[in-house]
């Protein structure tokens, strides 16, 4: 065993036990802010998955996407509507409860078949070996992979045409019928009269 | 490969010939490039330390640091050792873990980010094939670090600040990629090494600065909001913020801050340098001087002479970016919060997106000069 080899083992160790280590505990934990940080740490290793498999470019664009952009704003999102809730009891709640158990209990099964099933017997050297995976991923995305490519590119258009005209969604706001005076502890004890130039529209 | 000054190799060779196998030689020598890069950029910053004291002391017709070893060099040093012996608070009512991992969070990327800085030809760390990328997707797990020790100080000045921090930080992102990538068209590589041989040859001529007259301008904005500088440092504005996100940090965790900001800036005017001002390039080229003169470039004294030139151009560069970026400081009042984004997402991203279509236009036209 060489250097390069020892290392590769040892970081595929301390990757996985931290990869899997931090997804449950994006599930288990009640803390949902602390959730959405351990998401983070999900995506970083899955990044270093990407390293060991030298796939450079992947791991980078997987920190830039689901680290810098995706886990950002969700963790904007819980902190801007960070709101502390008790969960009141609901009568039928074992229906749900029993559903999710199915559920999760089925797609475990069909991954563990796929990894059953699957011949994982590979060569640990590609023959190919890639040297610059950036220039090949380029020629794959406009001969092979056309269709796939432009079909993302379409819906992140999409996407991005959804979000501007939710931004740009201008209110115009009803006129106010009549001012109501708001007493505070600075308010002066007086008759409220019209502003001079709301008065009149002839002068 | 040119075969001259091989110090891996030496190092490796002399340690065998003492007894070591060969793959411990080569583990003994991995960690000390990176060691020599860390103590280098910490240096770096202690420098940058005391310049802005002095700096700002000269814009505003005051001495600055003075008792503390000659010009009062030795200031930032008394400032880290002051900050090591404080105590080590943590808010009672804090979130400790998450309070103790935020500022680990903000430092580590940018130390990482060092690994793709080239201080010449082959004096570097590691060359790698996405070499600038690297450097903008390590640059986006700050905010995450930010977002994290703004929540766990359970403190609405702090809340605010990183909330602040993660806007901003998303936002400036953007047009700096877009910059970064009208470059990197240019020289058909993301390796921080390609894009500096790109631009040699022609001395002060060839680098991009001419070449990027917007992009160079776009990039060095969106660095300087990365960064948290003064026109842009609303996640910490003392007016209003108290101090951001660091309101609740003190001792060494603030310190990691406060180092981290400066390393920040470090490697954003060091990576300015590689993109646009030619990276360890002389402003005259020196390889068809020594051609000329007909001396081999793998003659050792010629190899020691390039490299050394080559840190010592990098940093000269690197160091009076930093000096425009403190004086900027002392000179431009700070923006609002509205104004910092209606700037990112309304001018600078559509001239981003200008300035790429038109580098892409020039390179179909002129592929001489804009790499063809």
């Amino acid at each position: 065993m060489t250097l390069a080899e020892g290392v590769q083992i040892v970081s595929f160790g301390i990757l996985a036990i931290m990869m899997l280590g931090t997804a449950l505990g994006v599930v288990l934990l009640s803390n949902i802010v602390h959730s959405a940080f351990l998401l983070a740490g999900v995506f970083l290793s899955i990044s270093g998955l990407y390293v060991l498999l030298n796939a450079d470019f992947v791991a980078a664009a997987q920190i830039l996407v689901y680290v810098g952009a995706v886990n950002v704003l969700i963790l904007f999102a819980i902190m801007l509507v960070n709101k502390q809730e008790d969960f009141s009891k609901i009568p039928g709640r074992w229906i749900r409860d029993a559903a999710t158990a199915v559920v999760c209990f089925g797609l475990f099964a069909l991954l563990s078949t796929v990894v059953l099933i699957t011949p994982w017997a590979e060569n640990t050297v590609s023959p190919a070996v890639i040297e610059n995976t950036v220039v090949t991923i380029g020629e794959h995305f406009f001969s092979d992979f056309l269709l796939p490519f432009e079909l993302a590119s379409v819906l992140l258009l999409m996407a991005m045409v959804g979000a501007i005209i939710l931004a740009r969604r201008d209110l115009i706001p009803e006129p106010v019928e009549k001012q109501e005076t708001i007493a505070t502890s600075l308010t002066l004890p007086e008759r409220p009269r019209e502003l001079a130039s709301l008065g009149d529209s002839t002068d | 490969m040119n075969s001259g000054i091989d110090l891996q190799g030496s190092f490796i060779e002399a340690l065998s010939e003492l007894g070591l196998p060969h793959a411990i030689a080569k583990a003994l020598w991995l960690p000390l490039p990176m060691l020599l890069m860390i103590i280098g950029s910490t240096v770096g910053v202690l420098v940058v330390v005391w310049l802005e004291r002095k700096i700002s002391a000269a814009a505003q017709q005051r001495i600055g640091p003075e008792y503390a070893g000659p010009l009062g060099v030795l200031q930032p040093v008394a400032d880290g050792i002051k900050l090591v012996f404080k105590e080590d608070v943590i808010p009672a009512k804090a979130d400790p873990w998450l309070f103790t991992l935020g500022p680990v969070l903000v430092v580590v990327p940018v130390f990482l980010s060092y690994l793709i800085v080239p201080f010449g030809q082959s004096v570097n760390i590691t060359d790698l094939n996405i070499g600038i990328f690297l450097w903008i997707a390590l640059s986006s797990i700050a905010p995450i670090g930010l977002l994290m020790s703004g929540y766990a100080s359970n403190n609405k000045y702090s809340l605010l600040g990183g909330l602040r921090a993660a806007a901003q930080s998303i936002s400036y992102e953007i047009p700096l990629a877009l910059a970064v990538l009208a470059v990197v068209m240019m020289s058909n590589s993301l390796s921080t090494i390609d894009i500096v041989e790109q631009q040699s040859g022609y001395g002060i001529l060839g680098w991009n600065v001419w070449r990027q007259p917007a992009g160079f301008i776009i990039f060095w904005i969106s660095a300087l909001a990365e960064c948290e500088r003064l026109p842009f440092d609303l996640p910490e504005a003392e007016e209003e913020l108290v101090a951001g996100y660091q309101t609740e940090y003190t001792g060494m965790k603030f310190a990691l801050f406060y180092l981290g900001s400066y390393v920040n800036l470090v490697l954003s005017a060091l990576v300015f340098a590689v993109l646009y001002l030619g990276g360890w390039e002389f402003i005259v080229p020196l390889d068809q001087f020594a051609g000329w003169l007909g001396v081999s470039e793998t003659t050792p004294w010629l190899q020691v002479l390039t490299a050394s030139l080559g840190i010592i151009m990098t940093l000269m560069k690197a160091y009076f970016l930093i000096f425009i970026a403190v004086l900027l400081r002392w000179t431009v009042p700070r923006v609002r919060i509205d104004q910092l984004l209606n700037l990112g997402w309304k001018f600078l991203l559509p001239v981003a997106l200008a300035n790429l279509l038109i580098t892409a236009a020039l390179k179909l036209a002129f592929p001489i000069a804009f790499g063809g």
